[in-house]
């Protein structure tokens, strides 16, 4: 009886709510996969970037990929997988190298690029939300952002995502 | 041969998906939207994207490397 009264409204869409921290190449795919896929399946998404995940409201994304924090980072190489040690990225060059071997394997498997997800998603009408704090923080300007999102903190995103089905933090 | 037909072959997930998405929206309702993808991954993935849209799967096939769905919009 309470669920029939809760899902009262005109519609029972499904609602997600995901909050991106991280804005490297690799861990952008996620947040925008899981966003543009629900979208496409009718579920309202919304999308909280805050700390590294804030840059990726940013006009123009310069991503790269660290092998620093992924210890089971391994790359396809030659029919054989290698692995990524953690103590790579120290050595210069390493992270550019990883980095452009992960964009042509983006490529090769024909996965889609971030600027493209994101495109999709803007066009699927996922909410995004940048986080002011995080603004202030690292001294980030709206006008070097993407048009039509907002700008709020925890309590906006909170009162969003208390009412959603799903609520993912990655 | 489907009038609305899709090509989705090379692109990965959530690629198939997504254009699914838009593709239908062109589709009139009761219509049949053909989509074929080589992504393995599309064979569950518009299974379950048909249940949760309400649109019906009327078909899933594979030839090869390529996966065919006919997809009825509802």
């Amino acid at each position: 009886m309470l669920d029939e009264a809760k899902s009262g409204d005109m519609s029972n869409a499904k609602s997600m709510s995901i909050i991106v921290t991280k804005g490297t190449l690799d861990w952008a795919y996620p947040p925008f996969i899981l966003a543009t896929a629900a979208a496409a399946m009718d579920i309202d998404v919304t999308m909280f970037f805050t700390f590294y995940g804030l840059p990726l409201l940013n006009k123009n994304l310069d991503l790269k990929v660290s092998t620093l924090g992924n210890p089971a980072m391994k790359m396809p190489m030659m029919g054989m997988h290698m692995a990524m040690p953690n103590l790579a990225p120290m050595i210069p060059g390493v992270d550019r190298m990883t980095t452009t071997m992960m964009k042509n394997l983006i490529k090769k498997k024909g996965v889609a690029s971030i600027e493209d997800l994101r495109e999709a998603a803007i066009e699927l009408d996922v909410k995004m939300i940048g986080c002011q704090m995080t603004m202030d923080l690292f001294e980030f300007n709206k006008e070097d952002m993407i048009d039509g999102i907002d700008i709020g903190g925890a309590a906006t995103y909170l009162e969003n995502a208390v009412n959603c089905d799903i609520n993912l933090y990655i | 041969m489907a009038e609305h037909v899709l090509n989705a072959e090379g692109l990965n997930c959530p690629l198939p998906i997504i254009k699914a998405k838009k593709a239908l929206k062109s589709v009139p309702q009761g219509e049949i939207l053909e989509v074929r993808s080589t992504d393995p991954g599309s064979v569950a993935d518009f299974a379950a994207f048909c249940n949760q849209t309400g649109n019906e799967l009327v078909s899933s096939t594979t030839e090869g490397n390529v996966y065919t769905f006919q997809i009825k919009h509802n």
